[in-house]
C-alpha cells in the first residue's frame, strides 16, 4: 500500500493553492485516491500558507500528521514544517545564491527562480517550476503536468501556456537528473476510471444546482464565499441568481421573499452572518417559507480565527432564532453527504415548510477529495406545491390552514403533519397571505389566543414528519463493538481512518458518525448505544456540543471527549494518541 | 389593499421585495413600511434598494416618530422633537429620504400627503408604472405620538410641485427643492428619470421568471468535467 503525503509552503501569493491543485488533479487523474487541505491565514498577501496533498492507493478521508516531501517556497516554510518531516523525508527549496552549499541528505535545492527566469522570463513560472520539479522527484509522468498545463491556459496568449511547460519542465529535469535517485518514492499512473476533484463547498453549489436551485442571496464571508462564487459562474446555464446583498441581514430576508414566490432560495454564510441572519431564521418559522441555509463555521466568538476550522456553532444552529419554531440541521461530513443531504436539504424544506440547515466548517469546505462521480438518477426535485385545483373557490384556500391536504408522507395522508398547501402568489387565482405576527389560517394578524395554540401546535407536529425523514447514523463497523468512536460533520472521514488503524491492530472499535443532529436520531443512538461498551466522543470544539445535545435528547453519556479547539482539524495521529487504549 | 401580502420583519421589507422580483418580475412589489421601518431599522436596505433599481414601489409612511412603540425619535423627527427618550430634544440632524435617494441615483422620487388623497393615489400610481425603483415618501400625522407635525402642522405648510408645471427630469434642482422644509414643504414627483431596472441587467434574467423554468438534477453532470 502507498500512503504518501507532501506539502507545499509559503508566503499568501505565493500560488501554493495553484501547485497543490494542480498536484492534487494530477494524482487523482492517476487513479489515486487523494486527500488535500489547506491552511491559510486571513492575508492578502505575507503570512504563512501551506497546501497538504495526501497520495494513496487506498481511500483516505484526512490529512496525515507526518509528509515525506516539503516542497518550501521561503525559508519559513522549511522551520515550520521540517518537524512534520518523516526520517526519509525530503525539503525541495531554492538556496538561492547559497546554492553550491554542501549537499545534505533530503535537502534538494533546485533553482526553482533561476529556472522561472530562464524559461520564461518572470518569477511567476516558480510554481510551474516547483510542479515539474514535485514530478521529476517522484518519476512521474511529464506528460501528465503538460496535459493540466494546456487545460488551465487555454484562453491565456499561446506564450504563456508555452512559457509555462518550459519552466515545469526545467524543473522536472533538475530534480529527475538531481535528486530521483535519493528519494524512494516513486508514484506512477494507475488504472482509473474518471473522479471528481471536489471540496465540500463545490459540493455544496453542486448540490443547490442538482435541487433546481434558482436564487441564491449572500454576503461574502470565508469560509462559505465559494459556494457563492462558484454558483455565480452558473448562473446563465443553470437559471439561477446569484445575489450579493448589502448584508445577511438582507441575504435571508431576499432569500424568504424569494421562496414565498416560489423560488427555490438559499443562503451560505459563517457564525458572524448567521447571527445576523437570526431574525429571519424565525420569520421562515412563523411564515413557514421554505429555506435552505449552509452555515460553513470557523472558529468564534466574533471574528475568531478567520480562516480556520471548528465545529462550534452546532447548539448555535439549533437553537438560533426567537421563538420557537421547527427546523432541520444536517452535519455533512464528506463530499458525498454534502451533495446529498444538499438536495435533501431543499426537498425537505418545501415538504415541511421549514428552514433546513446545512452545518458544514472550513475543513470540510476547502478540502479536496477524489470521488466516483455523483449519482443522479436517482434525484428527484420535491416540491410539494398545491395547485388551484385542490381548492373550489377563491374563499376556500388559507396560506396556513390547519389540514393535511396535499401533502403525502410516510406517515399516511391523514397524519395531522401541521403542513399547510403552498401556493405561489401570483401563479394563482387566490391570494397568498403570510404574516410575521401570529396569523389566522389565512394569514391575517391575530391575538386571539385559541388561534395562538393552534398555529403553535400546527407548526410544531411537522416535528413528527421530520423525525420519520431522518438521515441515521451511520454506523462503521461491528454494532457489538468495545470502542464506539462518536462524531459529526467534518470529523467523518479522520474518525473512520482511528477506526481502521485500531482494527489493523486487531481491535474491535467501530464509528458512529452523525450526518444529522436534529431532529435527533433519538431511537438509532439509544440502540447503538446499548452494544457498545466504552464511547468517545471526538468534536473539533471546547465543550463538546454533540455530547450535550446527546445528552440533553437521550440521557445518555459518553466516557471520554476529545476535544480540539486550535482551529486546525484532527489527524488521525491526535486521536490515537489521546486514546489511551 | 387586497393583494398578496408578505408581512415581513420591522424595516425588511425592501429585501423581501427584492427576492421576490427577482425570481418572478412578473410581480407588481409594493414594499411599505414607516419611517422607522425604512429610513431607521433597515436604512441600510432604503441605500441598496435606491442604488440597485429593481422595479419595487417603496410606500414610506412618514410619521416623523416611531409610532407602535409609543413615540420615540425616528430618523425624520425634527431636531428639538421631544420624547419621553429624547427628554431635551432630538440632538442630531434629520435625514430626508429625498435627497437622499437621489444621491443614490434612485429614478423616481417622490412625496405626497396623506390628507390628499387624490394626489397621494396619482403618485402612488406614477411610482407603480415607473419600472424601476421608486420612492413615494408620504408624509402622515400620527395623531397619538407626534403633537408636534399634525394635521394642521402639514396642511399649512404643503404645496403642489405640480401646480408649478415642475420639470422631473432636472436632477439638481430636485435636489434643491427637496432640501426646502420648514415654512413651506413641496410635495408632489420631485425627479423622474428612466435607467433600466435591475432586473433587466440580470442574463440569466432574460426570457422566463424563473419560476417557470423547468430543472432538472441531471443537468449538473455536464458540470462534472471540471472535477475531473
Ligand atoms: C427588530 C425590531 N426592533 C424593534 C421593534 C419594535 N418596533 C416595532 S415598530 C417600531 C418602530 C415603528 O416606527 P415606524 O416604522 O416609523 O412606524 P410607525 O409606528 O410610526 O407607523 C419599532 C421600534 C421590532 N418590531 N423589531
Ligand atoms: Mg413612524
Amino acid at each position: 500500500m502507498l500512503d504518501f503525503s507532501l506539502k507545499i509552503g509559503g508566503q499568501a501569493g505565493q500560488g501554493m493553492q495553484t501547485i497543490g491543485y494542480i498536484l492534487s488533479k494530477i494524482f487523482s487523474r492517476g487513479g489515486y485516491h487523494i486527500f488535500s487541505t489547506q491552511d491559510y491565514q486571513s492575508r492578502i498577501r505575507g503570512g504563512h500558507n501551506s497546501f497538504q496533498i495526501r497520495v494513496s492507493t487506498n481511500p483516505v478521508g484526512a490529512a496525515s500528521a507526518k509528509i515525506e516531501l516539503l516542497i518550501a517556497l521561503d525559508e519559513m516554510s522549511i522551520a515550520e514544517h521540517q518537524t512534520e518531516l518523516t526520517a526519509t523525508g525530503g525539503i525541495i527549496y531554492d538556496a538561492g545564491d547559497a546554492a553550491s552549499a554542501e549537499a545534505q541528505p533530503g535537502r534538494f535545492t533546485i533553482p526553482l527562480e533561476k529556472l522561472a527566469l530562464e524559461a520564461g522570463g518572470k518569477k511567476v513560472y516558480v510554481n510551474s517550476v516547483a510542479c515539474g520539479a514535485a514530478l521529476g522527484l517522484l518519476e512521474y509522468e511529464f506528460s501528465a503536468l503538460e496535459k493540466l498545463l494546456i487545460a488551465s491556459f487555454s484562453k491565456k496568449p499561446p506564450d504563456v501556456l508555452e512559457a509555462n511547460t518550459k519552466a515545469a519542465l526545467a524543473g522536472f529535469k533538475y530534480a529527475k537528473d538531481n535528486y530521483a535517485s535519493q528519494f524512494a518514492t516513486k508514484l506512477k499512473p494507475q488504472a482509473t476510471t474518471p473522479k471528481l476533484m471536489i471540496n465540500g463547498n463545490e459540493a455544496i453549489a453542486l448540490g443547490a444546482l442538482a435541487s433546481g436551485c434558482n436564487f441564491f442571496a449572500a454576503y461574502p464571508m470565508t469560509p462559505a464565499t465559494s459556494i457563492m462564487v462558484y454558483l455565480a459562474g452558473k448562473q446563465k446555464d443553470f437559471d439561477i441568481v446569484v445575489e450579493q446583498a448589502e448584508d445577511e441581514i438582507a441575504a435571508l430576508n431576499m432569500v424568504l421573499g424569494a421562496s414565498y414566490a416560489g423560488a427555490r432560495a438559499m443562503t451560505a454564510t459563517s457564525g458572524g452572518g448567521f447571527a445576523l441572519m437570526t431574525e429571519a431564521l424565525s420569520l421562515a418559522g412563523i411564515t413557514e417559507t421554505p429555506a435552505v441555509i449552509a452555515l460553513v463555521q470557523r472558529p468564534g466568538p466574533a471574528t475568531g480565527l478567520p480562516t480556520r476550522t471548528e465545529q462550534g456553532d452546532l447548539l448555535f444552529a439549533l437553537y438560533a432564532g426567537h421563538g420557537e419554531f421547527q427546523r432541520v440541521i444536517f452535519t455533512p461530513g464528506s463530499a458525498q453527504e454534502a451533495f446529498y443531504l444538499t438536495q435533501k436539504a431543499f426537498n425537505l424544506a418545501d415538504k415541511y415548510q421549514v428552514p433546513v440547515l446545512i452545518l458544514s466548517d472550513q475543513y470540510l469546505a476547502d478540502s479536496y477529495r477524489n470521488i466516483e462521480p455523483f449519482d443522479l438518477s436517482a434525484l428527484k426535485i420535491d416540491r410539494c406545491l398545491a395547485s388551484d385545483e385542490d381548492f373550489a373557490d377563491t374563499q376556500a384556500y388559507r396560506r396556513h390552514e390547519i389540514t393535511t391536504l396535499g401533502v403525502t408522507t410516510p406517515l399516511g395522508a391523514s397524519t395531522p403533519l401541521g403542513v399547510s398547501p403552498r401556493l405561489v402568489p401570483g401563479k394563482s387565482a387566490h391570494l397568498v397571505v403570510t404574516d410575521s405576527d401570529e396569523h389566522t389560517e389565512d394569514g391575517h394578524l391575530t391575538e386571539d389566543l385559541d388561534m395562538r395554540i393552534k398555529m403553535v401546535d400546527k407548526r410544531h407536529r411537522k416535528y413528527q414528519g421530520l423525525v420519520a425523514e431522518i438521515e441515521p447514523p451511520l454506523v462503521n463497523g461491528a454494532a457489538e463493538t468495545d470502542l464506539l468512536l462518536i462524531g459529526w460533520g467534518s470529523t467523518y472521514g479522520v474518525i473512520t481512518e482511528a477506526v481502521h488503524t485500531l482494527n489493523e491492530q486487531g481491535k474491535n472499535v467501530s464509528q458512529l458518525h452523525f450526518p444529522q443532529v436534529w431532529p435527533f436520531p433519538k431511537k438509532a443512538v439509544a440502540a447503538i448505544f446499548k452494544s457498545a461498551k466504552r464511547k468517545v466522543i471526538i468534536e473539533n470544539n471546547s465543550t463538546g456540543q454533540l455530547a450535550q445535545l446527546l445528552r440533553a435528547e437521550t440521557g445518555l453519556t459518553v466516557d471520554a471527549k476529545i476535544l480540539k479547539y486550535d482551529g486546525r482539524p484532527f489527524t488521525a495521529e491526535y486521536i490515537l494518541e489521546r486514546l489511551e487504549l | 389593499m387586497k393583494c398578496n401580502t408578505f408581512n415581513g420583519l420591522h424595516g425588511r421589507s425592501l429585501p423581501l421585495a427584492t427576492g421576490a422580483k427577482l425570481v418572478n418580475p412578473e410581480l407588481v412589489v409594493i414594499a411599505e413600511g414607516g419611517d422607522g421601518d425604512m429610513y431607521g431599522e433597515g436604512g441600510n436596505h432604503f441605500i441598496q434598494a435606491a442604488r440597485k433599481n429593481t422595479n419595487i414601489t417603496l410606500l414610506a409612511h412618514n410619521n416623523q416618530v416611531y409610532g407602535l412603540t409609543k413615540g420615540q425619535a425616528s430618523p425624520t423627527s425634527e431636531p428639538g422633537f421631544t420624547t419621553k427618550v429624547q427628554t431635551e430634544g432630538v440632538k442630531i440632524s434629520m435625514l430626508d429620504p429625498l435627497t437622499t435617494a437621489l444621491s443614490l441615483n434612485a429614478g423616481f422620487v417622490a412625496r405626497s400627503f396623506s390628507g390628499d388623497i387624490e394626489h397621494l393615489s396619482w403618485v402612488i400610481q406614477q411610482a407603480i408604472q415607473h419600472r424601476g425603483f421608486s420612492l413615494v415618501d408620504i408624509l402622515m400625522p400620527c395623531i397619538s405620538f407626534n403633537k408636534l407635525n399634525t394635521f394642521k402642522w402639514y396642511k399649512s405648510r404643503i404645496y403642489k410641485l405640480e401646480d408649478e408645471h415642475w420639470d422631473t427630469s432636472n436632477k439638481a434642482a430636485a435636489y434643491t427643492r427637496a432640501e426646502e422644509w420648514g415654512e413651506k414643504i413641496p410635495i408632489g414627483i420631485f425627479y423622474k428619470a428612466e435607467r433600466p431596472p435591475y432586473e433587466d441587467l440580470i442574463s440569466a434574467l432574460k426570457g422566463k421568471p424563473l419560476i417557470d423554468r423547468e430543472y432538472n438534477p441531471q443537468r449538473v453532470s455536464k458540470l462534472f468535467n471540471e472535477f475531473i
